[in-house]
This record gives structure tokens, C-alpha cells and sequence, in this order.
């Protein structure tokens, strides 16, 4: 049995073939609302219990198929994340998908497997490895993205995601194809051997490889999907592609650049302070004028990516320990906004214009005062959660004496507030409109999680910061 | 109970706190005693404050009270006041309860989360005066923020929305570079302990940067030239409570800053930047002063009094003198009872009258003595008037800028005569006259609410105005040593320089030697 539970990817395999069995289940039941819900919960349950096997399990380091597939201190930070980003999306889906008649078995299979593709890329340590867990989270993705089939917005949503995510994964298997030519090599501690200096051939795969992860992680110039996607996907979709995939994709580009191509590290520098720089201040200003509230949260991602490139592009154990901070700050803040858009409903359907917040102090104040603390939390004011996660970012940059990054960092941030306090001003100043409709218990319970959470936080920070710190010093920087 | 081992300084910060918790969790019908709650908080915080400055031991220089926990790794919960910041806790727990009172009748929209968010406000703004840690005095500072927004944006006058965007924006932008400077010094100095910091040299090139960057965050604060903009907004819109708060103690965490970091931790860069302040203050002083002048709005014009007065207190900082320093903090306290006083006295009238046009009041004396009594005291501290606390703050820092700089006190002198115009100016319009108005015919003197209120601050401002030693007394050796540190930064580093070149000299010499 210890050695069962000792098993590294055995949080893997539950996820797998537990989605396997619900896929068998779904198919030979009856198509009914029950089934999707009892699916839906079940897909909840394995998420816990893979978290569960994975935190029981006594082996913080390994190696698993020749070294493709590693677990350390690293892997199981970012894969919490992932779970907890996967778990709350399916929470959040019940009420929405229940009034849209979506309430389908496929879709929790489906979440798990992108979920399964998304641990895989956490753990990739092996160009192939890497590939296939991003192909087996993207496909699913691509499916979710369009699961409301009678939608043409989610429909074309997902059809652009598709063609657009297919382009990126070619450049990054051009690209590997080319490291793998240069190097002789997938694997990543390999590749790392060989390439110590700067070699055109390899800089140029890297770059690929580096469009194939940006694009994932919707980096500025490769994040014109995000805010169509964002807005034609249905919003507990949305929530979770905001959430959980965003983690792990930058997850496996902080291990690729840093674990693969420490020797390049100047040049692979330059290209993210490039993105990280033209992600924030595009995510600042492009949201200024947004008046949909999930596509204001898509620019808002945008931005949320660059910050978090900062701490990669100090390249230093602070940095990285200040972009798993921030990604788990960040998956906490999003998942608790989605729930308050998701809860932004009348009896004529969901409403997305941020118009229709006015005034909801006074029809909600739980609600307004949830949702405002978020938006100053993303805003990063301190003492909300959002502001230790700009802090140690920006700090890690400034200790690698990168100040013009630094600065303009700080800058992008200020615009940024701008139209997140203005929301806080719709919501706490404008004359009030017609009521919500009932939060219901679900969503409400996402909405309060993540309210407690950015604001108290400071009270006792020091696990998630001492256990980022551990994680971080697991890649050797 | 034993005073030494309690956690006094914990305790005064977070009671309100405490207290904005207990009204979170009174019903919404409970308007009554959510009002008294708020007030028995406030005055409970205030009492426990006096306790401190009653055991306060004037003879060290030094932190005490000091509270430290481990909190985040390196960045340590750590609280302790010395000569500098004690009193600015008490001015705060002093004007929290007149805020409340003076809020009593006026807002009678949303008053439970009114008072939470004056209660929050309450905890921020003595922590930014206790902090001993600058990621903790960077929280307090930036969170302050956030109910002053919500306090202008939801409770304030007809452009709140304007206002309040401007007051968080600008006070954000200026604020998060001196984030960046605070994150080098801790890269730097490997702490971020600020005593430890204040026997830190930083590099001569480094304290500019720093200095740079600290200073664009307190300027604005403060405000000075020319970053003054949006407190006139802020002032104008905000409810009277909101204008007590953000002049009487907002305005002062910039003195207060400049005070506690920018001085004692980079005196090179303060002694070689000293003019460009100097020069600020006094534009600030004077053409303030000037644009006060012409106000219409009566909010307005005492918002720019405000500019002008802070511009004394840059000054009397920045002349490194004993006098200087220790009138700049007098006169900062003092401004914090007088301009609080005076936007208090603007919403008498307001609540009253519902505008704040000088051009609609005129008269005032013949139904309301009792208010124009208080009013007459506060506009002659305002002037500076001998015999108000106003005097002495400004007479000390002539005298400190008069040893720095002659130029700069004559012109500065100037904004003592124009602030006697304006101030007067608007009395004579507001009190004096014939009581022709129709609308102002039926108007009430101050009910026994509004006398509890004006009462403690026309004690005070003429207490202090005649015997001042109370608060020097405090300040005295926080002060010396404050000066004492800072000047024999500057003689090192001169001592340092010529040193320097020196053996630069002595080299180029014994080269020349060798060549020949």
C-alpha cells in the first residue's frame, strides 16, 4: 500500500482513470441533468482525493520514465494550484450550466482530462513529455471552449481557439525539433549540458518554444484569442480557462527556461522582459475602455501574466518563488471574480456589462463588498493578497537590478487600478438598478472562499510564502 | 495590570479595528448604536493613547514600547514610537472621536459602513505612526487608501467620482516608487527593519535614487507644489469628517515620511537636495497663498491654506536645525487641530446651509456668536496669530530656515501676510456684514453636539499657543539625536571626499615624481 501511495504519478493515473470511468458511466446511462450532476461532483471528488494522495505521499523527489516525468517540492505547488483551479471551475459550473441545459457528463471528463494534460506539463522535464501534456490539456480545452453548441459565440470561441492554439503547438514542436537538433536531446537537464552558450541554432528553436508557451500563457503579442475566447466561451468556462490552465502553463515555462536553458539565460531574458513588459502595459491600458466584464477580465489576465513574467525575467530563487506566489494569489482572485460575474444574473438571463453593477451595494453589500475587495486585491493594494504577489515579483526584479522593469511594472500597475476601482465606484456610487437574482450556495461559497482569503491573508501569510520559498528552491537556480 | 508588558501600541492600532468588526455584525436597522459604538471606540482608543504619552520617557531618544514579532521571514511585525511619531498617535486618536461626533446628524446614508470605514481608517493611519518596518509601514500607508476612497466616493459631494479617482491615483502613483526604493533597501541592507536601516550608509548615488523615489511618494502626500492638485478636489467633495481626517493627519504621514526615512536614512542626498525642497516650499507658500486668494468655495480656500502651511513645514525639515525640526512637527500638530477645526466649523455651516459658496453667508455674527467665537480663534491660529499654537509652529521654523537660508525666510515671511489677507478675508465675508440673506434669517447657532466638538479645540490651540512645552518637551531628544545623526553623516562623508582627494592628490604628485 506505502508503496502504491509512494508512487509519483499516481495522482495522474486516479485523475485518468477516473475520468475513464466516468466516461463509461455517461455513456451507458441515460442522458439526464442527474447524470451530469452526479458526474460533476464525482469529478470534484477524484480532484480531492488526487490533492489528498498527492500531499500523503512521502517522496518529495523523483523521477519517473527516464527522468521525462519528475515530482519535487515545485511540481506539487503548482499541481495544488491546478487542482484547486479545476475543482473551484466545477463548483462554479453547476448553477449556470443547469439553467442552460449543459448539465452534461462531458464536461467534467473533459475538465479532468485537461486537468491530467495540465499536471503532465507541470511535471515535464522532456520536450516530449512537455508536448504531450500540453496537447492532451489544449484538446480539451478547445472542446469546452465551444461546449455550448447551439451558441455561435461559444461556438466561434472555440473554433478560434483551436486554430489559433494549433499554430502555436506547431511553432513549439518546430522549435523543439530544433533543440532536439542542436542539443541531441529531449531531455531538459540534457539539453542543459550541452547548451551553454549562445548558439543561433538553439536560439531560434527557443524562440518557437517560447511563442508555443506564450501563447498559452495569452503573453502580449501573442494574446489576441483571450479576450474573444474569454468572452464567447460560456463564463464557468471562462473561469476555469482564467484559472487553472493559466497556472500550469506558466508553470512549464518557468521549468523549461530555467531548468533547460540556463546557459542561454540572457537571451531568454530579454524576450520576457520583452513580453512581460508589453503584457502589462497592453493589460492596463486595452481594459480601460472594455465595457463587458469578461473581456475586461481577459485584458486583466493579460496584465495579471506579465506581472508574473517579471518575477521569471529576474531569473533568480525570488523570482520564481514571487511567480508561484503570484499564480496562486492570482487563481484565488479569479475564481472568486468569476463567481460574483456568474452571480450577476436577472430573470432574462446573465448580464456581462460592467453598467449593470451599479449600485449594487445596495441591493447585495455581501457581494459588492466580496467583489470590490478583489478588484482592489487584483488593483494590488495592500494589505488585500493581490499586493504580495506584485511585491515579491517586483522585488525579485529589483534585486536582479532589472529597475526600467521594475518601474514600468509599478507604473502599468497604477493604470491598471484605474479600471478596477472603477468598478468599486459603479458598484458603491451609481444609483441602483434592477436586483440580481439568488446567489446560489455554490457560487456564493467560491465568492466568500476568495473574499476571506485576499483579506486576510496578511494576517498569517508565511505557509503559502514559506512553501512557495521551498518550491522555488527546488529548480536550483 | 502592569502597563510595561502590555502590548499598548497593538492595542491602540488594532481596538478600532475591533470595533469596526462588532458594528460589521449589528444589523442594518441599528443606525443609533452603530453611532455609539463607533464614538465609545474611538474615545476608549483615545484614553488608552494618553496612557501612552503619560508613560512616555522624554529623556530617550530612542524607540520604546517596541513590539516585535516574527511575521514574514524577513519582514518582521514591529511597532515602538519615539519623540517623533508618539504625538501624531494621539493627534489621531485625539480627532477620531470629533469625526464621529461631527458625523452624527449629517450622514444619515449607509452609517454602519460609514463608521467601519472610519474605524479601518482609525487602525491604518496609527500604524503608519507606530510601524517600525518599512513593508509594514508601506501597509498602512497604501491601505489608507482604500476606505478614504470608498469614504470620498460614497459619502461626498456632487464630482466625489472625480475627486476620489484623483486622490487614489495620485497618492498610488507617487506611493509605489517608493515601494521600488524600499525593495533596494531591503536588497541592500538585507533587513527592513527601520531602526536598523537608520544606521545604514547607503552609497551617496543610491541615497539619491532613494531619495528621489521616497520623495515622490511624500510630496504628493503632503502635498507640495506642484503635486498639490488633488487635495483641493478631495477637500471640496469629501464629508466633513472625510476633510477632518485627510487635513489633520493624512497631510502630516508626508512631514512624518520625511521625518522618519528621507533625513535619517539618506542625509547626503537630503543636504545636497535641501534647496530644490526649499524652493518648492516656498512657491508652495506663496502662490497657494495667492491662489487662495480667489476662492469661492470656502472648503477650497482652507484646502489651500493647508498647501501653504505644510510648505512651512518642508522647510523647517529641511533646514536640519533643531528649531526647524521641532517647529515643523509643532506646526504639523498644530495644523492637524486647527485646519480639523476649521473644516469643522465649514460643516456647522453646511449642515445648516447645504453650500459651501463664501458669496451665500455673510452676517453670521448677529445669530450665531458662539460660532463665530470658534471660528474667529481657529482663523487667527491659521494666521499664525501669537498666542495661538499656529504661532509657535511657524515662528519655529522661520527661525530654523533663518539659519539655512535668509532668502528663503523672507519670502516665506511674505506667506505669513498673505495668509493673514486671505484667512481674514474670509471671516470678514462669512461673519461679518449685514445679515441680508433671506435664506440666512432662521439660522441656528451651535446646538450642544457642536460646542462638545469645537470645545477640546479651542482649548488646545490656545494652550499650546501660550505654553507649547508639553509637546517640545516630547520632541526634544528624538529631535537632537535626529540632527546629531544627520550631522555627522554629512561631516563623514565631506571628511570622506576630501580624503579622497587627498590621496588622489598625493598620487598625482608622487606619479609626477616618479615621471620625473
Amino acid at each position: 500500500m506505502s508503496d502504491l501511495l509512494s508512487y509519483a504519478a499516481l495522482p495522474e493515473i486516479i485523475l485518468a482513470v477516473g475520468a475513464m470511468a466516468l466516461l463509461m458511466q455517461g455513456a451507458f446511462q441515460a442522458d439526464t441533468e442527474e447524470a451530469g450532476i452526479m458526474a460533476t461532483w464525482l469529478a470534484i471528488g477524484l480532484l480531492i482525493v488526487a490533492g489528498v494522495v498527492m500531499l500523503l505521499n512521502p517522496v518529495v523527489a523523483t523521477g519517473l520514465f527516464d527522468d521525462a516525468f519528475i515530482i519535487d517540492r515545485y511540481t506539487r505547488f503548482m499541481k495544488i494550484l491546478v487542482l484547486v483551479g479545476s475543482a473551484g471551475a466545477l463548483l462554479l459550473s453547476f448553477q449556470p450550466f443547469g439553467e442552460l441545459k449543459l448539465m452534461k457528463f462531458e464536461y467534467p471528463v473533459l475538465v479532468l482530462l485537461a486537468t491530467v494534460g495540465m499536471m503532465m506539463m507541470i511535471s515535464a522535464n522532456d520536450l516530449i513529455a512537455l508536448y504531450i501534456g500540453l496537447e492532451l490539456q489544449s484538446l480539451a480545452l478547445y472542446v469546452v471552449a465551444a461546449f455550448r453548441r447551439d451558441s455561435v459565440r461559444s461556438s466561434e470561441a472555440g473554433l478560434k481557439y483551436f486554430v489559433l492554439g494549433a499554430l502555436s503547438s506547431g511553432m513549439l514542436l518546430y522549435g523543439a525539433s530544433l533543440i532536439y537538433g542542436f542539443a541531441g536531446s529531449t531531455s531538459f537537464p540534457a539539453i542543459a549540458g550541452v547548451v551553454k552558450a549562445a548558439n543561433i541554432g538553439v536560439i531560434v528553436g527557443l524562440v518557437f518554444v517560447m511563442v508555443g508557451l506564450a501563447f498559452k500563457v495569452s503573453a502580449v503579442p501573442f494574446h489576441m484569442w483571450t479576450p474573444d475566447v474569454y468572452e464567447g466561451a460560456p463564463t464557468p468556462v471562462t473561469a476555469f480557462f482564467a484559472a487553472a490552465p493559466k497556472v500550469a502553463a506558466m508553470a512549464l515555462m518557468v521549468r523549461t527556461l530555467t531548468v533547460a536553458f540556463p546557459g542561454i539565460a540572457p537571451q531568454w531574458q530579454q524576450i520576457v522582459v520583452f513580453i512581460a513588459i508589453a503584457s502589462m502595459l497592453l493589460g492596463s491600458f486595452a481594459a480601460i475602455g472594455q465595457t463587458n466584464i469578461k473581456r475586461l477580465m481577459a485584458y486583466s489576465s493579460i496584465g495579471h501574466v506579465g506581472f508574473a513574467l517579471v518575477g521569471l525575467a529576474a531569473n533568480n530563487a525570488e523570482g520564481v518563488q514571487g511567480v508561484l506566489i503570484y499564480m496562486a494569489i492570482y487563481l484565488v482572485m479569479t475564481l472568486g471574480t468569476f463567481a460574483c460575474i456568474l452571480a450577476m444574473r436577472r430573470n432574462d438571463g446573465p448580464v456581462e456589462e460592467i453598467e449593470e453593477l451599479s449600485g449594487l451595494a445596495e441591493n447585495n453589500l455581501g457581494m459588492a463588498f466580496a467583489l470590490g475587495m478583489l478588484m482592489f486585491s487584483l488593483a494590488g493594494i495592500p494589505p488585500l493578497a493581490g499586493f504580495w504577489g506584485k511585491f515579491y515579483v517586483i522585488a525579485a526584479a529589483v534585486k536582479a537590478d532589472m529597475l526600467t522593469l521594475a518601474v514600468i511594472a509599478v507604473l502599468a500597475s497604477v493604470v491598471a487600478a484605474f479600471y478596477y476601482i472603477r468598478i468599486v465606484i459603479v458598484m458603491f456610487v451609481k444609483e441602483p438598478k434592477e436586483k440580481f437574482l439568488g446567489v446560489d450556495a455554490k457560487t456564493g461559497a467560491v465568492m466568500a472562499l476568495a473574499a476571506i482569503f485576499v483579506v486576510f491573508f496578511i494576517v498569517y501569510p508565511s505557509p503559502l510564502v514559506d512553501a512557495a520559498a521551498q518550491a522555488a528552491k527546488s529548480l536550483r537556480l | 495590570m502592569n502597563l510595561a508588558t502590555l502590548p499598548i501600541l497593538s492595542l491602540v492600532t488594532f481596538l478600532p479595528l475591533v470595533g469596526a468588526l462588532f458594528i460589521a455584525f449589528l444589523s442594518q436597522e441599528a443606525v443609533r448604536n452603530a453611532r455609539f459604538v463607533a464614538l465609545w471606540t474611538t474615545l476608549v482608543t483615545f484614553v488608552l493613547s494618553l496612557s501612552i504619552w503619560v508613560s512616555f520617557d522624554k529623556a530617550n531618544p530612542g524607540f520604546q514600547f517596541v513590539e516585535e514579532y516574527a511575521w514574514l521571514g524577513p519582514i518582521k511585525y514591529k511597532v515602538g514610537v519615539d519623540g517623533i511619531s508618539m504625538l501624531f498617535v494621539i493627534l489621531t486618536t485625539f480627532l477620531m472621536p470629533l469625526c464621529i461626533l461631527a458625523s452624527w446628524e449629517s450622514i444619515q446614508k449607509r452609517v454602519k459602513e460609514y463608521m467601519i470605514a472610519f474605524l479601518v481608517l482609525e487602525t491604518l493611519m496609527i500604524g503608519v505612526f507606530v510601524a517600525l518596518d518599512l513593508v509594514l509601514f508601506y501597509l498602512f500607508f497604501e491601505a489608507g487608501l482604500i476606505p478614504m476612497f470608498i469614504i470620498i466616493g460614497v459619502w461626498g459631494g456632487k464630482r466625489r467620482i472625480y475627486a476620489s479617482f484623483k486622490f487614489f491615483l495620485y497618492t498610488l502613483l507617487g506611493s509605489v516608487l517608493m515601494l521600488l526604493a524600499m525593495m533596494a533597501m531591503w536588497w541592500h541592507a538585507g533587513t527592513t527593519d527601520i531602526p536598523a536601516l537608520m544606521q545604514t550608509k547607503f552609497p551617496a548615488d543610491m541615497q539619491w535614487w532613494l531619495w528621489l523615489a521616497f520623495f515622490a511618494s511624500f510630496a504628493v502626500k503632503m502635498p507640495m507644489w506642484p503635486v498639490h492638485t488633488w487635495l483641493p478636489d478631495a477637500h471640496v467633495e469629501a464629508p466633513t469628517a472625510g476633510s477632518v481626517i485627510l487635513a489633520g493627519i493624512l497631510l502630516k504621514m508626508g512631514g512624518y515620511g520625511f521625518l522618519r526615512f528621507s533625513l535619517p536614512m539618506f542625509p547626503l542626498a537630503s543636504a545636497d537636495l535641501a534647496p530644490l525642497v526649499f524652493a518648492l516650499s516656498v512657491i508652495a507658500i506663496i502662490y497657494t497663498s495667492l491662489v487662495a486668494l480667489v476662492q469661492e468655495d470656502i472648503k477650497k480656500l482652507i484646502a489651500y491654506s493647508s498647501v501653504a502651511h505644510m510648505g512651512f513645514v518642508t522647510m523647517g525639515i529641511f533646514t536640519f536645525t533643531h528649531q526647524g525640526v521641532d517647529g515643523a512637527i509643532f506646526q504639523m500638530l498644530s495644523h492637524g487641530i486647527v485646519s480639523a477645526a476649521l473644516f469643522l466649523c465649514v460643516g456647522v455651516i453646511y449642515d445648516r446651509m447645504h453650500t459651501r459658496e463664501i458669496a451665500a453667508f455673510g452676517g453670521l455674527v448677529d445669530r450665531m456668536p458662539i460660532y463665530a467665537f470658534c471660528f474667529m480663534v481657529f482663523t487667527m491660529a491659521n494666521v499664525g496669530l501669537p498666542g495661538t499654537s499656529g504661532f509657535v509652529g511657524e515662528f519655529l521654523t522661520l527661525l530654523g530656515a533663518f539659519k539655512a537660508n535668509t532668502w528663503v525666510v523672507f519670502f516665506a515671511a511674505t506667506g505669513v501676510i498673505l495668509s493673514a489677507a486671505y484667512a481674514l478675508y474670509l471671516y470678514r465675508r462669512v461673519i461679518f456684514g449685514q445679515l441680508e440673506k433671506p435664506s440666512l434669517k432662521g439660522i441656528l447657532d451651535m446646538g450642544p453636539r457642536e460646542i462638545m466638538v469645537m470645545a477640546p479645540l479651542v482649548i488646545l490651540t490656545i494652550f499650546f499657543g501660550f505654553y507649547p512645552a508639553p509637546v517640545l518637551d516630547v520632541t526634544a531628544q528624538s529631535v537632537k539625536k535626529l540632527v546629531a545623526d544627520y550631522e555627522s553623516a554629512v561631516r563623514t562623508a565631506e571628511q570622506e571626499s576630501s580624503e579622497r582627494l587627498r590621496i588622489k592628490i598625493s598620487e598625482a604628485l608622487s606619479g609626477q615624481r616618479e615621471t620625473r
